[in-house]
Order: C-alpha cells, then sequence, then structure tokens
C-alpha cells in the first residue's frame, strides 16, 4: 500500500465516524473578502491568538504560584529570580494581556467603522461586548495577584469605585472583596476568578463568538458592493497570512517581554500609606483620570456618582449600539455610530495620555 | 388525546375538569422544579457572601514611644484592623486620625514639607484638622484622640 494510499485511507476512516469531509468542505467554502479594509480581519484572530499564550502561559505561572497574602509575593519573585526563564514567562503572561485588550479594541473599533455589527451580527456584537468585559476583568483581577503595593491599593480603589454605585453596589463590593476590605480572602477570591470562572466563562463565549463569526460570514463595508467583490479564500490563503501575523506578533510580544521585563515593585503592605505615583493599568487610566477631575460634589450629588453615571451612560450606548444604529433602510444611523466611535476613541485616547502624564 | 377528537364529544364540564386538573399539575411540576432549584442555589449564593467578621473594635492603642517620631512628622499605625495616622505636629501637640481616605478609601500620608495630610491615590488634601482642602474626597478624616502617658503615645476613639 502506497503512502497516499494509506493517507486517504486513514482519512475515510475517521470520516465515517467523525464526518471529516463536511468540515473540509465548509473550510473550502470559507472565503474573506478583499478591500481596502482587509486588514482589520487581522485583529480579531491577533486577539484569539494572545488569548492562547495566555492559557499557555498562565498555567505554567500556575505551577509555581502560591494564591495566599503570606507567599503570593515570594512566589512571584522565586518565579522571576530562581525559576529558569520564569521572568520570560511571567513577562510575557503580563505584556500579553496589555497586547490581548490593545487588540480587541482595535477589532471592536474596526467592526464599529465597517460597520460590521449591523445585522445580522447583532449577537456577534455582544457576545464581543462580553468578552471585552472578560478581558478586562482578567486584567483586574490578575493585576492583585502578585500582592504588591501598587496593585493592593489599585484593587482598593477599584472596587470601592464598585460600592459606590447605587443600591447593589455595597453588595458587589463585598462579593467582589470576599469581606469588608481587600485582603486575604480578596487574594483568593480573585485567584478564582482569574484562574477558574473568567477562563470558562470566556471559552463558552469565544465558542459562541467564533460560531456566529461563521455563520454570518465576514461582513463588507457598506460602500462596497457585493457583486464586484473580490475574494480569497479562507484557507489556505487567509489562513497563512494570519499565522504569518501571529509570527509578527509573537516577535513583538518576545521583544517587549525580553527587552522590559516585568516589575514586580514592593510587597503589599496594608498599614502603610499609599504610595505615590498610584495608578491603574493603562485601559482603566481613562475612567481613573476622569474621577479624579470630577470635584467632591458637583451640584446635589457626589462627584463619583456623577462619574459612575456618565460611565453607565456611555456604556449603555455602546453595548446597545447595533440596534440603534439602523435607520428604516437598514443604513440610516451609521454615521452617528461612526461618530460616537470617534468621540470615544479621541476621550479614550486623550485621558489615557493624560492620566499617565498627571 | 380524546377530549381533542370532534367525533367524540364529551360534555362540557369533563374538559373543564380535565383542563383544571392539567392546570394544577403543570403548576405543582413547575412549583416543584423552582422550589427545588431555590434550594439549590439558595445555599450556593449564601456561600458566595463573606461571612461578618466581628470587627476588632479597639477604642485603645498604643502607638509607641514620644522620642520615636520627630516634630513634623508622621506614621500610620494599626488601629484594630484599620490603619491610623500619628502627626507630631510639633513638640508638643499631637494628632491622629483614621488613616483610611474617606475618598476611595486609600490609605493617607502626613507631608513634612507643606505640612499637610495627603492621599497619593486621587491627590486629595486634608488640613491638621482633617478637613478636606482639595481634591475628591467628600468628608473630612474621622480624628482620634491621643494621650499621653508617661513617654507612651496613646491613641483612642474620640467619645
Ligand atoms: C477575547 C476577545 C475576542 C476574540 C478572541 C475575538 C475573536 C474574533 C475573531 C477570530 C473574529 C473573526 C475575524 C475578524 O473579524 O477579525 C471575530 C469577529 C467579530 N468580532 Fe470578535 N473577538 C473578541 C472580541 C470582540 C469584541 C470586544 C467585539 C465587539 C464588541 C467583537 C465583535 C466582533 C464582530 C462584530 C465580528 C464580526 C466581524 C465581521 O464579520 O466582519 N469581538 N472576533
Ligand atoms: S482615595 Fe484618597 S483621594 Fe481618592
Amino acid at each position: 500500500m502506497s503512502v497516499k494510499e494509506l493517507r486517504a485511507r486513514t482519512f475515510d476512516w475517521f470520516d465515517e465516524r467523525l464526518g471529516l469531509r463536511e468540515g473540509r468542505d465548509l473550510l473550502d467554502h470559507k472565503v474573506v473578502p478583499v478591500h481596502a479594509g482587509t486588514t482589520w480581519y487581522y485583529f480579531g484572530g491577533i486577539t484569539l491568538f494572545l488569548l492562547a499564550v495566555q492559557l499557555g502561559t498562565g498555567i505554567l505561572l500556575l505551577l509555581y504560584y502560591r494564591p495566599s497574602v503570606a507567599e503570593a509575593f515570594d512566589s512571584v519573585r522565586f518565579i522571576m529570580t530562581r525559576v529558569e526563564f520564569g521572568w520570560l514567562i511571567r513577562s510575557i503572561h503580563s505584556w500579553s494581556a496589555n497586547l490581548l485588550i490593545f487588540a480587541a479594541f482595535v477589532h471592536m473599533f474596526s467592526v464599529v467603522f465597517t460597520h460590521a455589527y449591523r445585522r445580522p451580527r447583532e449577537l456577534t456584537w455582544l457576545t464581543g461586548i462580553v468578552l471585552l468585559g472578560l478581558m478586562l476583568g482578567f486584567g483586574f483581577s490578575g493585576y492583585l495577584l502578585p500582592w504588591n503595593q501598587i496593585s493592593y491599593f489599585a484593587t482598593k480603589v477599584g472596587t470601592d469605585v464598585a460600592a459606590t454605585m447605587p443600591f447593589a453596589g455595597p453588595a458587589l463590593a463585598r462579593f467582589l472583596r470576599g469581606g469588608e476590605d481587600v485582603g486575604a480572602a480578596t487574594l483568593t477570591r480573585f485567584f478564582a476568578f482569574h484562574v477558574a470562572v473568567l477562563p470558562m466563562l470566556t471559552f463558552a463565549f469565544v465558542g459562541v463568538h467564533l460560531l456566529l463569526v461563521q455563520k454570518a460570514g465576514m461582513s463588507t463595508p457598506s460602500g462596497i458592493s457585493p457583486a464586484r467583490l473580490a475574494q480569497m479564500k479562507f484557507f489556505p490563503s487567509f489562513f497563512l497570512r494570519e499565522l504569518m501575523v501571529w509570527y509578527g506578533v509573537l516577535a513583538i510580544l518576545g521583544t517587549l517581554a525580553a527587552i522590559f521585563p516585568w516589575e514586580l515593585g514592593q510587597k503589599a503592605d496594608p498599614f502603610s500609606s499609599a504610595p505615590a505615583g498610584i495608578r491603574p493599568e493603562w485601559y482603566f487610566l481613562a475612567q481613573f483620570y476622569t474621577l479624579k477631575l470630577i470635584p467632591s460634589h458637583v451640584w446635589f450629588m457626589e462627584g463619583e456618582l456623577l462619574g459612575l453615571a456618565g460611565f453607565g451612560l456611555l456604556a449603555a450606548v455602546w453595548v446597545t449600539l447595533p440596534f440603534w444604529a439602523k435607520g428604516r433602510e437598514g443604513e440610516g444611523r451609521t454615521r452617528l455610530a461612526t461618530g460616537v466611535g470617534v468621540f470615544l476613541v479621541c476621550y479614550l485616547f486623550a485621558f489615557t495620555i493624560l492620566g499617565y502624564l498627571k | 388525546m380524546q377530549r381533542n377528537e370532534p367525533s367524540q364529544p364529551v360534555p362540557d364540564g369533563a374538559v373543564g375538569a380535565e383542563q383544571n386538573r392539567r392546570t394544577l399539575i403543570s403548576w405543582l411540576l413547575g412549583g416543584g422544579i423552582a422550589a427545588s432549584l431555590a434550594s439549590f442555589f439558595y445555599p450556593v449564593a449564601r456561600f458566595l457572601d463573606p461571612p461578618q467578621m466581628a470587627e476588632a473594635s479597639v477604642n485603645e492603642v498604643a502607638a509607641g514611644k514620644v522620642q520615636d517620631l520627630k516634630p513634623n512628622s508622621g506614621k500610620i499605625v494599626r488601629f484594630g484592623n484599620k490603619p491610623a495616622l500619628l502627626v507630631r505636629v510639633n513638640d508638643t501637640e499631637w494628632k491622629a486620625f483614621s488613616a483610611v481616605c474617606t475618598h476611595l478609601n486609600c490609605t493617607v500620608q502626613y507631608q513634612e514639607a507643606r505640612r499637610e495630610i495627603w492621599c497619593a491615590c486621587h491627590n486629595g488634601t486634608y488640613d491638621l484638622d482633617g478637613r478636606v482642602v482639595s481634591g475628591p474626597p467628600p468628608k473630612p478624616l474621622e480624628e482620634l484622640a491621643v494621650k499621653l502617658r508617661g513617654d507612651e503615645v496613646v491613641i483612642s476613639r474620640r467619645v
């Protein structure tokens, strides 16, 4: 029996049991539109790739990390100083988390500016929003795990912001902290969220998100008539390009992680003053800086509450975007959506920078 | 099944009784399922709610020796399970506050150069009476009482 025959027979054997042919046909027919904005199609994939990096490095870190107030900081220091390549693994996990959130933001805004959220992709949008929320949750919970000064106080502030929300706020803060204050119980909870709860939810939502993308096919920006649209096959043409993009991302990631190893700082001490220069991760900086600007009382409201109300409103507008950004023709208010998108990008950009400088 | 077939008319009352019985049974079934679900999730919800820790209610702590803190300086001391800020304003004057910022709970510190209490988190400042000078904190710091017992500094809740 020749090799070719053997391959064919193996394929047939599995095909009979798994229906491989259907999958192959599906892959054969999947196409990606080619136009000026095709580049943006890569960002969902980049996000996915970085998620895989997080999974891999996260599991490695789990082999040495110890989730307790007494040991967390020292175990991370142990990883950084004693475990071979520990510094690299930790540094990659931290850098990749940041690039992932950045890529997810780019992906989201590209969806807005190419109007890919339109019917029938509303659910794709919503699952994407949930994923972004989950990613921010990963970032927030992971930040605390090394149990250093900066992350300790950032978590105090972050959970206290939650506590100022009307009605459910105090209960939510208690739930997050596992008590009245950030402490040992908070670390235990955040660890559970970070390595068990969030990953499970994420995999479920990524699954649905990708399924929906597959079902609807790639959207094309509104200006292009479907009849004259150029296309490329997903496999192998787009897939191989995406693979090259991943290589590029990996190169950037490795370079960043090696040249700028992630810092560890000082062990958290609940009985010390908050250190100067305390700030959250960059993706919360815009909100952080906004809160810093709002005076303690505005009119009859506490400043905090006003800020939260503002964020809440903005978030609600954003989440429901596919539902209001359509006119009778299904095209109508997309301009407005673009406007809101531009506003949001400018706000986030400016305030993140200001948050850094001030 | 039968009652749906027009060829076999059933007296009105019987249909009603049958319907009622079915409705009742589905209510019982639905109610039973709902109750059992509630009995599954109630313990889970309660489990998630962290137990109330008895707040170590201290009224008084020894915060160190007089000579350990120079004039115009401050330090953080434990006051129960919360931090307190002890400030030696000058040779003879002492002040103490809860060190928990009234804005978002960061721990404040004494700034010698400006003779102010400062919170690094959002740049809130308080004066030496605990009143807000600038920044986002909405309320003054809770002031504590300081007594000297020999060369020992003692902080207590104000009464
Ligand atoms: C963990 C985060 C995420 C992963 C892993 C992910 C993954 C992907 C992938 C692989 C695609 C197909 C390729 C592409 O269009 O780029 C895609 C498409 C899409 N994603 Fe995401 N995504 C994530 C977050 C988001 C977010 C935050 C949003 C928006 C709120 C979003 C909305 C969409 C939409 C509407 C599409 C369809 C685009 C089209 O058909 O042209 N996704 N996603
Ligand atoms: S927590 Fe002190 S100023 Fe915000």
